[in-house]
């Protein structure tokens, strides 16, 4: 057993973890933090999405030993109390789901898109960036007008 | 997945030494398709050696004949880099559509071709550009280091330190890809320097290698209509779920085609 210490949405965790638990196993059993969801395992879907140092990764195919020491933002980091980020907000009000299965990781992908490519997103970008997240529902229309709506919304326009 | 001992390396000495004293160690780089494979069962190693704490593996340097990159370089890095979009554009745009970004933020130069799958892009451009790979113990010509599906020349303990890519006239990546895993069912990667064109292709057989008759078709030149005279053969070609031999031969001589377009464009 490994010991790995790390910042969880701000705040300092450690557990006692087997060098085989994957990152989404210590964030679900081990925090309980079941907002990042396990679809695929295979790293395709997407569902398991959390951003480690800032950048979005596949916690499905990440050891959390790998993660010692790093600062894990999951979907449960987001929203401040009652008020939503502005881009679960605009999945709200974009009926950007269905099921909600696939959303902890469109969100987690959707704030990393809009952290390399800005506020103002063209629908051609969302898709291309969209494509290690699979949604078995909606047919991604309402999920990239989502986006493109949140993206905005972040960057100060409703 | 079965129990392992995971190993965090300071140092690439450190790694060697860990790797040297386990029963059946593998080196840990980003881990998109090791861990993967681990999880089928289709992997099962006594350690795991991580590189990621080995700084001397990670960052790019560009000269003008030159684009160096470190094995534990990510392909996000490597597709972001304003300097590789300059020196070597097919290599940053091979790098950005490898996967999806969140693969692409874990994944590594070093890993995809210390792995040597048959569908893996990086392998393609290695070959294409003639780069040389630098090792912990020597330095390996790209005609040397690709020997068959899923092997290299690379010995158990020997680790990837980086990748040197010499800089083409021009160059260009296509490929055909598998939509779901974003694999290559072909891809051809075209390279020019100094009035050679080397042609390499992955994803169609059973290891990335050079199209010999294609390069011997263009002489030099970035013909693509020189390409249509070529027979592919399809004995040697890949057969699966995703496409046949029949359909993969023809595919390299269509891929092929495109690239040579686009360098010469």
């Amino acid at each position: 057993m490994k010991n790995v210490e790390l910042t969880v949405n701000g705040s300092p965790v450690s557990g006692e973890v087997e060098s085989r638990t994957l990152l989404v196993h210590f964030l679900r059993e081990h925090l309980r933090l079941t907002g990042t969801h396990i679809g695929c395992d295979t790293s395709q879907c997407g569902a398991c999405v959390v951003h480690v140092n800032g950048k979005s990764v596949k916690s499905c195919t990440m050891l959390a030993v790998q993660a010692d020491g790093a600062e894990v933002t999951t979907i449960e980091g987001l929203a401040h109390g009652e008020e939503l980020h502005p881009m679960q907000q605009a999945f709200m009000d974009n009926h950007g789901l269905q099921c909600g299965f696939c959303t902890p990781g469109m969100i987690m992908s959707a704030l990393d898109i809009v952290k390399r490519n800005g506020n103002e997103l063209d629908e051609a970008t969302v898709r291309k960036e969209l494509e290690g997240n699979i949604c078995r529902c909606t047919g991604y229309h309402n999920i990239v007008k989502s986006v493109q709506a949140g993206a905005r919304a972040m960057g100060g326009e409703s | 997945m079965y129990e392992f001992n995971y190993r965090h390396a300071n140092s690439v000495p450190d790694a060697i030494a860990a790797m040297q004293a386990a029963d059946d160690g593998k080196f840990l780089a980003g881990g998109q398709t090791m861990l993967p494979t681990m999880k089928h069962r289709l992997a099962g190693p006594s350690d795991l050696i991580d590189l990621k704490g080995i700084a001397e593996l990670k960052g790019i340097n560009v000269t003008d004949q030159s684009v160096t990159i470190g094995a534990m370089t990510t392909h996000a890095e490597v597709a972001a880099s304003t300097q590789v979009q300059n020196a070597i554009p097919a290599l940053a745009r091979l790098a950005g559509n490898i996967g999806d970004p969140a693969v692409r933020n874990c994944g590594t130069l070093g890993g995809s071709i210390a792995n040597n799958d048959p569908a893996a892009d990086y392998p393609s451009a290695v070959l294409a550009l003639g780069a040389t790979v630098k090792t912990s113990q020597r330095e390996i010509p790209a005609d040397e280091f690709f020997t068959g599906m899923f092997e290299t020349a690379l010995a158990e303990d020997e680790i990837i330190v980086s990748v040197s890519f010499p800089v083409a006239e021009s160059a260009a990546y296509m490929k055909f890809e598998n939509p779901a895993s974003r694999y290559a069912i072909v891809g051809v990667f075209v390279a020019k320097t100094a009035g050679t064109v080397r042609v390499a292709v992955t994803g169609a057989t059973t290891c990335a290698h050079r199209a010999l008759r294609i390069e011997e078709a263009l002489a030099g030149e970035l013909d693509a209509e020189k390409v249509d005279a070529v027979t592919i053969p399809v004995e040697k070609m890949n057969s699966d779920i995703h496409a046949s031999a029949d359909y993969r031969a023809h595919l390299v001589i269509v891929m092929a085609k495109r690239a040579i377009a686009a360098a010469s464009s």
